[in-house]
C-alpha cells in the first residue's frame, strides 16, 4: 500500500462522506499539491488528537495532581494530593523509600520556575539539583520539567548526566539466532565502540546460545563490553549467574498500579529482583517510558510525563542504579501527540535528576520519516547521555528482533557523520574495512570452535564464510535452526558457564580471547560496575558516577573528547584529502596531451607567445593548468581526453577545426575561455576545466560574459559535450544556435562533489604560474 | 585498596587461565562476595544514593541463598501468589536466618498487599 492509499483511506469521515470538501479540486480529490504532500513518508505515521481521557497527552493533563507533600512525625501522610490511606502500591513504595524527607520541604516549596532555572543554570552544580530532586514528589518533578524548552532540556541534560563520558548501546540479534552471525555482528558492534551489547531471541529456547555467541563475539571486537540477553526474568537471571551475561535492563516498571499488576509484578517484587541481580554481581537497570500505560488503556487520565515521573521515582526508591526510558516500546505513542518528543527527552532528564543512569531510549523506530526520527534522536546526541540509545540497532532493521530501532545498521555511517558534523562524542568510531572483515572472521571462527569443542554444533567452512560476509541473516542461505535450539538446550542442561567457554577457547588455541573474557569476569567481582552509570572502558577501567563524575559547569568545563578521540570522530572513512585525489587522478593518467609547442597569447597580460590562428573556422579549446598533468578525470567520470574528443568531434561535424591549448597562468574558466577565443582564428573559444566545467567564449566579450556554460560538471554527458562543440562551431560560422540546456537533477550535487572540487582546484592552482605562457597540446588519440 | 575475593573466598588474582586449565574454577569463584557488596553500598551512600546502598545490602544478604530460593521468593512477591500469612511467615523465616533487610521488604509487602488486594 502506498502512502497515498493509506492517507486517502484515513481522511476524516466528514470529507469522505459528503460532497466535495472546500479544499478539494474538481473531481472530489485534493489538488495535486496536496496529493503530492500526502505521498510523503511522514504521512504513514499516525498522529493523535491529544485526549486526556485516554492519557494521550504528553506534558500535562488536567487530571494530573497538584504537587504536594505532607510529613507527620517523619512519615509521609499525603503525597501529590493523595492521603496515606488511599496510597496505591506505587505511592506507598515511593512515599516510604523514595523521598528524602530532610530536603522535601525545601524542594516542594521551591517555585517550579525557580527549580527549572536552577536545573538549567550552569552555575548551579549537578549535586545541588540531585539533592533537591531527592526531596521532590513525582508531580513536582513533572511540573518542573514541563517548563523546560528544548534547548534548555539539552543544556540540563549536558549538566545532569551522571557519567562524564557519554556512551552507547547496541542491539545484536538476527531472525535465525544464527550463532556465527551473532558472533560476527557482536564483534562488529564492539569494534564500532558500543560498550553494551543487548541481544534477544525470536525463539525463547535459543537464549543461552545467543548469550554465548555474543559473549565470544564482543570479546573479539573489544575488551570490556557488557552483554545482555533480554528474555524472561528467571532465564535472564540464570544466564547472568553463569557469567554468560553481565547486565540486565528489561525489568519493567509502569506508572499505574493496574498496569503494574497486569505486568505481573509489584514494586516489592521488582525491588527484590533488583537485589537478586546485584546479589549475583550483575549490573541492572529498570525499564519504563511513556505510552505503555496508554497502550494498556490504564493511564487513568494522567499525562505521560506524570506517569513516567512515578516510574522514575519508584526506580530510585527500589534502589536500581539506572533507568532505560524515553518511550521505549511506546515511543511512537508519545510521538503521536503534541510535544511528544519533548516528553521523551524529559523522561531521560528526570532519571538524571534522580541521580540515576540514563539509557536514553531511541531504540524503537518512531517514524517512517527519516527527518522525524532524526529530529527525535539528535538533541540527545548533542547533549550527551550515559547511553544515547538503549539499543542502536547495529544490525539491519529486518534482523532487529526487538523491532527496528530508531537507528540501525542502515544508519551507522549517518551517525558517524553526525558525530563529526557537530564535533560530539556519540560513542561510536569508524572501523577500517579490512579490520571489520578480520574481526568478523575471527569471531565466527572462535564461535565455531567453541560450539564444536563443547559438542554444541558443527558448522561448515561455508557457513563461517557466509557469516563473515553477511550484511544480514538473509545472506546466510538455509541454516539449521533446529541445531540452534539443540545447542541452546545443551548449554542450559549442561550447566555451561563462562568458565567452560573460556576453557574451550583456550583448548582450541584462542588463548588471548579466553584471557580477555576471564579478566573481565574477574574485574566484575570487584563490584565497581554496580555503581551508577558504570561501564568498562577498553582498559577495563570502570567509568561511573563514582569514578568519572560529570563536572559540567558551563563552557570550558565537562566532557570534551580528548585529541585522540576527536581525531577518531573526525576521521570517517569517506573523508578525502588532496593527496587522495591526486593518487586517484593518477590512475586515469594516459600518455596523451603531450606538449607540442608554445602557442599563442597567454590568458594574462604578461603572457606572450605565437600569433593567433588565421583560419576563420578554427576554434581553440582552452584547458586548465593541471590538465594532462595531475588532472585526468572529470567529475562526470569521463576522462579529459574523452571530453576533448567529443568537443573536437562536435566542431568537425559543423565543419570547423579545433586545437587544444593549455593556459598555464589562470584557473579561472572565464579567462581560459576568453584567452582561447582570442587565440582562435574564428574568435570563438571553448574553455574546459579539468573537472569538466565548460563554456563557449568570444574574443570581444568580458571574461564573465560567456555565450554558453555547462556549470553542473558532474551531470554532463558525452552527447552534451559534442553538442557544445557543435554550438561553438555554429558561433564560429556566425550563427545563433539554440543554447544547450544545463542538465539538472534533484540530488545533493554540491554535497557530493564540493570536496572533490576543492581538491581538484588545489591541483589546478598548484600548476598555475603568473605569466606562464600557454602550450599547444597534441591531438593524438583525441580523434 | 581492599583485596577482592569471590564468594568462594578465592582472591580474584587467582582467577587465572592456569587455574581454569587445572579445573579449579567453579561457579562460586565467579560469584560476588557479600563484603564487596557492602563496600559498594558504602560508596553508593557517599554518592547520594541511599536507596542503591540499601539494594546492595539486601543483595549482600541474598548471596547466602541459592538461586532456586531467590527465584522462589521473587515468585512469592508477585501479585496474587502468596497469602498475607504466607508472606509474613516468609519474612519471619528470612529474619531468623539473618536476612533482616530482605525480611523487612517482604513484611512491608505483606502489609501493603493486604490493603491493596495484591495477595492471594
Amino acid at each position: 500500500m502506498t502512502a497515498e492509499d493509506i492517507k486517502a483511506g484515513g481522511r476524516p469521515a466528514s470529507e469522505a462522506a459528503g460532497g466535495r470538501p472546500a479544499g478539494a479540486a474538481a473531481g472530489g480529490r485534493p489538488v495535486g499539491r496536496v496529493r503530492f504532500m500526502d505521498a510523503q513518508r511522514v504521512n504513514l505515521d499516525g498522529f493523535a488528537v491529544a485526549d486526556a481521557e485516554l492519557g494521550l497527552v504528553a506534558m500535562r493533563s488536567p487530571y494530573d495532581p497538584e504537587p504536594g507533600l505532607v510529613i507527620r512525625d517523619g512519615r509521609v501522610t499525603e503525597m501529590d494530593g493523595v492521603p496515606e490511606e488511599r496510597f496505591d502500591s506505587l505511592d506507598a513504595y515511593i512515599a516510604r523509600h523514595g523521598i528524602d524527607l530532610t530536603v522535601a520541604e525545601e524542594a516542594m516549596s521551591l517555585p517550579d520556575v525557580e527549580f527549572a532555572r536552577r536545573l538549567v543554570s550552569p552555575d548551579v552544580p549537578r549535586s545541588e539539583i540531585v539533592r533537591l530532586s531527592a526531596g521532590a514528589t513525582p508531580a513536582k518533578l513533572a511540573r518542573v520539567l514541563a517548563l523546560l524548552r528544548p534547548p534548555e532540556l539539552c543544556q540540563a541534560m549536558t549538566k545532569m548526566r551522571a557519567r562524564r563520558t557519554p556512551s552507547n548501546q547496541a542491539h545484536v540479534t538476527n531472525r535465525l539466532d544464527d550463532p556465527l552471525l551473532l558472533a560476527a555482528d557482536s564483534a562488529t558492534a564492539a569494534a564500532f565502540g558500543f560498550r553494551e551489547v543487548e541481544t534477544t531471541v525470536p525463539v525463547l529456547a535459543d537464549a543461552p546460545s545467543n548469550a554465548v555467541a555474543c559473549l565470544i563475539g564482543a570479546a573479539v571486537g573489544a575488551q570490556g563490553v557488557l552483554i545482555q540477553c533480554s528474555v524472561e526474568e528467571a532465564l535472564e537471571l540464570e544466564l547472568g549467574m553463569r557469567g554468560l551475561t553481565s547486565y540486565a535492563e528489561t525489568i519493567s516498571l509502569y506508572g499505574t498500579e493496574q498496569v503494574f499488576t497486569d505486568g505481573d509484578d509489584t514494586p516489592w517484587s521488582k525491588a527484590f529482583l533488583t537485589s537478586a541481580y546485584a546479589s549475583r554481581g550483575m549490573k541492572m537497570r529498570v525499564s519504563s517510558g511513556a505510552g505503555a500505560e496508554v497502550l494498556m488503556a490504564g493511564a487513568e487520565r494522567k499525562s505521560m510525563l506524570f506517569l513516567e515521573s512515578r516510574c522514575v521515582a519508584l526506580a530510585r526508591a527500589i534502589g536500581a542504579q539506572g533507568v532505560q526510558n524515553g518511550g521505549i516500546d511506546g515511543a511512537s505513542v508519545a510521538a503521536s501527540v503534541p510535544s511528544g518528543l519533548r516528553e521523551l527527552m524529559s523522561e531521560n532528564l528526570m532519571v538524571m535528576m534522580r541521580n540515576l543512569e540514563s539509557c536514553s531510549g531511541n531504540d524503537a523506530l518512531m517514524s517512517e520519516s527519516d527527518m522525524r526520527r532524526t529530529s527525535r534522536t539528535l538533541p540527545i546526541v548533542l547533549a550527551g547521555s550515559d547511553f544515547m540509545f538503549s539499543g542502536f540497532g547495529s544490525i539491519q532493521r529486518y534482523d532487529n528482533m526487538f523491532g527496528p530501532s530508531n537507528f540501525n545498521a542502515e544508519d551507522i555511517d549517518d551517525f558517524l557523520a553526525m558525530q563529526r558534523d557537530w564535533g560530539v562524542d556519540g560513542g561510536l568510531r569508524t572501523v577500517p574495512e579490512d579490520r571489520i572483515a578480520e574481526l568478523r572472521r575471527e569471531a565466527a571462527q572462535l564461535c565455531r570452535a567453541v560450539y564444536q569443542h563443547l559438542g554444541l554444533d558443527d558448522f561448515t567452512d561455508e557457513h563461517v564464510e557466509r557469516a563473515v560476509d553477511a550484511a544480514g541473516s538473509k545472506d546466510l542461505g538455509e541454516t539449521d535452526t533446529l541445531a540452534v535450539v539443540a545447542a541452546a538446550q545443551a548449554i542450559r542442561d549442561g550447566g555451561i558457564t563462562v568458565v567452560d567457554v573460556v576453557a574451550a577457547l583456550d583448548e582450541t588455541g584462542y588463548e588471548s580471547v579466553a584471557e580477555r573474557i576471564l579478566v573481565m569476569t574477574a574485574a566484575r567481582l570487584a563490584g565497581d560496575y554496580l555503581q551508577t552509570s558504570a561501564i568498562f572502558d577498553e582498559q577495563l577501567r570502570v567509568l561511573s558516577l563514582v569514578t568519572d563524575p560529570n563536572d559540567y559547569a558551563g563552557p570550558g568545563t565537562g566532557f570534551e573528547p580528548g585529541p585522540e578521540r576527536q581525531a577518531e570522530i573526525d576521521a570517517i572513512r569517506q573523508a578525502r584529502g588532496v593527496e587522495d585525489l591526486r593518487a586517484e587522478q593518477a590512475t586515469s593518467a594516459v600518455p596523451l596531451l603531450a606538449v607540442v609547442g608554445p602557442s599563442g597569447k597567454g590568458a594574462g597580460p604578461a603572457a606572450s607567445g605565437a600569433a593567433p590562428g588565421q583560419d576563420p573556422r578554427e576554434v581553440i579549446i582552452g584547458v586548465s593548468p593541471a590538465v594532462g598533468r595531475d588532472v585526468w578525470r572529470c567529475l562526470s567520470g569521463l576522462t579529459v581526453p574523452e571530453v576533448l574528443a567529443e568537443l573536437l568531434a562536435g566542431l568537425e561535424e559543423e565543419g570547423c577545426t579545433g586545437r587544444v591549448v593549455r593556459f598555464n597562468d589562470t584557473v579561472d574558466l572565464g579567462r581560459i575561455g576568453l584567452a582561447a577565443a582570442r587565440l582562435a582564428g574564428s574568435g570563438i573559444g571553448i574553455g574546459l576545466q579539468g573537472k569538466g566545467t565548460a563554456l563557449i567564449h568570444r574574443r570581444d566579450l568580458a571574461p564573465l560574459a560567456n555565450l554558453e556554460l555547462y556549470s553542473v560538471a558532474p551531470a554532463v554527458t558525452p552527447e552534451l559535450y559534442r553538442l557544445l562543440g557543435a554550438n561553438a562551431a555554429r558561433h564560429a560560422k556566425g550563427g545563433t544556435p539554440d543554447p544547450v540546456r544545463n542538465p539538472y537533477n534533484d540530488e545533493a550535487i554540491e554535497a557530493r562533489y564540493h570536496t572533490t572540487v576543492i581538491a581538484l582546484m588545489a591541483l589546478e592552482r598548484a600548476w598555475a604560474k603568473p605569466g606562464a605562457p600557454p602550450e599547444e597540446l597534441s591531438l593524438e588519440g583525441l580523434r | 585498596m581492599t583485596e577482592v575475593k569471590a564468594l568462594s573466598g578465592r582472591p580474584v588474582e587467582e582467577l587465572t587461565l592456569e587455574a581454569v586449565r587445572q579445573g579449579e574454577i567453579g561457579l562460586e569463584d565467579l560469584r560476588i562476595h557479600p563484603e564487596t557488596l557492602e563496600r559498594q553500598a558504602t560508596i553508593a551512600e557517599q554518592h547520594g544514593n541511599p536507596q542503591l546502598a540499601e539494594n546492595l545490602r539486601r543483595a549482600a544478604e541474598l548471596t547466602r541463598l541459592g538461586d532456586d530460593e531467590v527465584l522462589a521468593i521473587y515468585a512469592a512477591l508477585r501479585p496474587g501468589r502468596a497469602t498475607p500469612t504466607e508472606l509474613t511467615a516468609l519474612a519471619e523465616s528470612l529474619s531468623e536466618r539473618g536476612l533482616s533487610r530482605c525480611a523487612a521488604l517482604v513484611a512491608e509487602a505483606a502489609e501493603v498487599y493486604a490493603r491493596r488486594g495484591l495477595s492471594a
